[in-house]
């Protein structure tokens, strides 16, 4: 007799929407215990996954904000020399008891936390290309020792760790090997439009449409030095509703260009190509 | 089981261990992804290709092995509706497993079309009419092996048509060439190495002098990290490479905009080096290519792009030159070679097909200088080669 086990945990929250492929992705890393490592351009919601992972499976999260100082001992704990050496100079406090200098980092909270939590790893390509890797043993093991206190901290249940990277660098494949894998896509328009109405529940249909048509038409163009994310469009929408800008005046040109445009090399393109010769031209092609 | 997916996947160069294939293999013994192929599509990617760029090696690998497998028929989405809800599975006695494995294909969809048309209701864990948890022969998350699937898919559309669409062809890193892909593959010369003003407290260092200094205080200082890679990009803007203006202008902005350079310097040339380099694209303003190699010091990393095609004439006569202006007294390979001398890590990006190479000249450079593909694979191993000593 085969039992089908409880697989669906993870569906989404009713302010994140989460393609099936994704929900795969994080139901098959919590069933099978491994990380969950996902990758996609900036502003596709990967932080956010996190957030609602937690909130949907009514667990605690853990932040681990990764800079590109860190190091992974940082994650398991830190030990306080410098205070203990001044302790040892000008203070009055017991030195020699050790425990009182050791801090548990992100890794270690979620260790000894009593229930299952959800531990997000957040950019982990911007530390060293070693960092991942010295990450390996504890996240297999879920324990790790501390040599100053002679102690081993062991996790008393597997948190659930969400890792986002960037594609900044290579991770190494030692590392890639133990982890579920997940790329968020872009989100398409039909993704896009639901995603903007989770938000804007009251936009109304042609806006929404036009809207959607404009935003995707400048992400496709590739000259942009960074494109116009989800982020930007939410912005962007907001703008529109509060200078109650009509459906028509969108379509025929961008307000707010600034919005979704960051860079300014960005905007000065856009800007020579909507006018002149270069700008009837994008109209005339504009129909098909 | 599966095993001609995972040489398939292979043979596709998607990078695949036995151990996550192992534990693809130990998620199906659980039981995950049994009911149907779109889970198991999901579940293989996410356990087995571990990066976008391969996501459409999977996809041609997944059409290649499963395209034989049907699809159920359309169905109405009221039936659909009542498949929704998968209950626990039935266990069989060794003879009606036996009788019920007997019944014949052609049988069971004669049979379905025939309770479709008479099925009056919502039914569940009966064994004639379609429904979940039964022993019919149709239904989902019954058991009657012989039998047919309806449905467990409406919420995705199927593996099948998920692998056709090939959605990540775009991904693949030996195909296109995009902005953010270059500049991932050139983001790696940034090795670090300690230069600047020492502001950092070196901890170490500090407590091992302190404690030498019989528990006195001493502070010790380093260098906190900065970038020091130092790039000369030289760029051919010759009437053949106007085939690849697009992508050697990505190239471009990709290095200009990565902001992780101590010094950038570019110029242009045509064809060939020669007596000068030129600061614009219509070569205007020039400067002397023996400046360039005095005031630059050796440690400055260079990246030439060209396709490295010209008459022989042009790379070996003294006077080579196509341009009347020029005049070089230098053949243009006396000067490569210079350039090579002068900085130790040098190689060259070629934006033609690899099939091209042969042709002399190329041939030539190619003993000069490590020449390099303009594909996301090609510029990586170039970085690398520029970054490793030697």
């Amino acid at each position: 007799m085969v039992k089908i086990p409880e697989f669906n945990k993870f569906v989404g929250t009713n302010k994140y929407i989460v393609s099936p492929a994704l929900q795969n992705a994080v139901n098959v890393a919590i069933a099978l215990g491994r990380p969950l490592l996902v990758k996609g351009e900036p502003g596709t919601g990967k932080t956010l996954l996190a957030h609602n992972i937690a909130l949907g499976l009514n667990k605690k999260l853990i932040l681990w904000n990764i800079k590109s100082t860190t190091k992974a001992r940082d994650g398991l704990y830190f030990y306080d020399t410098v205070q203990r050496l001044n302790d040892a100079r000008f203070g009055d406090r017991n030195i020699s008891d050790i425990q009182q200098y050791i801090k548990l980092g992100k890794l270690g909270e979620s260790f000894i936390a009593p229930e299952q939590g959800v531990l997000l790893i957040d950019e982990v390509d911007k530390a060293d290309i070693e960092f991942p890797n010295d990450l390996l043993n504890e996240l297999d093991e879920m324990s790790f020792y501390i040599p100053e206190t002679r102690k081993t901290i062991t996790a008393q249940q597997r948190p659930i760790v969400i890792i986002t990277s960037n594609s900044e660098k290579e991770l190494p494949d030692a590392f890639l090997r133990r982890c579920v894998f997940h790329y968020i896509e872009f989100p398409d328009s039909e993704m896009m439009e639901q995603i903007v109405r989770v938000h804007f529940p009251a936009i109304e249909k042609n806006l929404l449409k036009e809207v959607l048509k404009q935003f995707y038409f400048l992400r496709q163009i590739d000259e942009f030095r960074k494109k116009p994310s989800t982020s930007e469009l939410l912005d962007w929408v907001q703008a529109l509703i509060a200078g109650g800008v009509s459906p028509g005046k969108v379509e025929k040109e961008i307000s707010f260009l600034g919005v979704l445009l960051k860079k300014e090399a960005d905007v000065e393109y856009f800007q020579a190509r909507s006018s002149g010769t270069q700008g009837a031209r994008y109209k005339f092609y504009k129909q098909y | 089981m599966f095993t001609s997916f995972f040489y398939t996947l292979r043979k596709y160069k998607v990078p695949v261990s036995i151990t996550e294939w192992m534990a693809l293999i130990g998620a199906l013994d659980q039981g995950y992804a049994w009911s149907n192929l779109t889970d198991f599509y999901f579940l293989a990617r996410s356990l087995l290709v571990k990066s976008e760029t391969f996501y459409d090696q999977y996809d041609l690998a997944f059409q290649e092995v499963f395209k034989g497998i049907k699809t159920p028929p359309e169905i109405r989405d009221e039936v659909l509706e009542w498949l929704k809800n998968p209950l626990n599975q039935l266990p069989f006695s060794p003879e009606e497993l036996a009788r019920i494995q007997q019944m014949d294909v052609e049988e069971i969809l004669r049979l379905f079309e025939e309770r479709l048309r008479e099925q009056q209701g919502a039914h569940h864990g009966g064994n004639k009419w379609i429904g979940t948890g039964g022993t019919s022969p149709f239904g989902n998350s019954g058991y009657h092996p012989g039998g047919m699937r309806v449905g467990g898919e409406s919420r995705y559309r199927s593996a099948a048509k998920i692998a056709a669409e090939r959605r990540f062809k775009n991904y693949r890193s030996d195909l296109s060439l995009d902005v953010r892909q270059i500049k991932v593959a050139l983001k790696k010369l940034r090795h670090l190495s300690r230069i600047g003003p020492e502001d950092e407290l070196d901890l170490e260092n500090t407590v091992d002098k302190t404690s030498k200094n019989a528990g006195d205080l001493e502070l010790v200082w380093m260098r906190s990290r900065q970038n020091a890679a130092k790039l000369l990009l030289l760029m051919d803007v010759g009437g053949s490479m106007d085939l690849h203006i697009t992508v050697c202008s990505r190239l471009f902005s990709a290095a200009n905009s990565t902001a992780h350079f101590k010094d950038l310097q570019y110029y242009y040339f045509h064809n060939c080096i020669y007596d000068k380099l030129y600061k614009d694209v219509e070569r205007w303003e020039s400067i002397a290519t023996s400046s360039v190699l005095h005031t630059l010091p050796s440690d400055y990393k260079v990246i030439i792009v060209g396709d490295a095609s010209m008459a022989t004439s042009e790379l070996i006569a003294r006077y080579g030159s196509i341009h009347y202006h020029d005049q070089n007294e230098t053949p243009g390979i006396e000067w490569l070679k210079r350039l090579s001398d002068h900085f130790t890590h040098c190689i060259w990006i070629n934006p033609d097909n690899p099939s091209y190479w042969k042709h002399p000249t190329v041939s030539a450079i190619k003993h000069l200088f490590p020449m390099y593909a303009l594909t996301v694979e090609g510029i990586e191993q170039a970085v690398h080669k520029l970054v490793v000593k030697h």
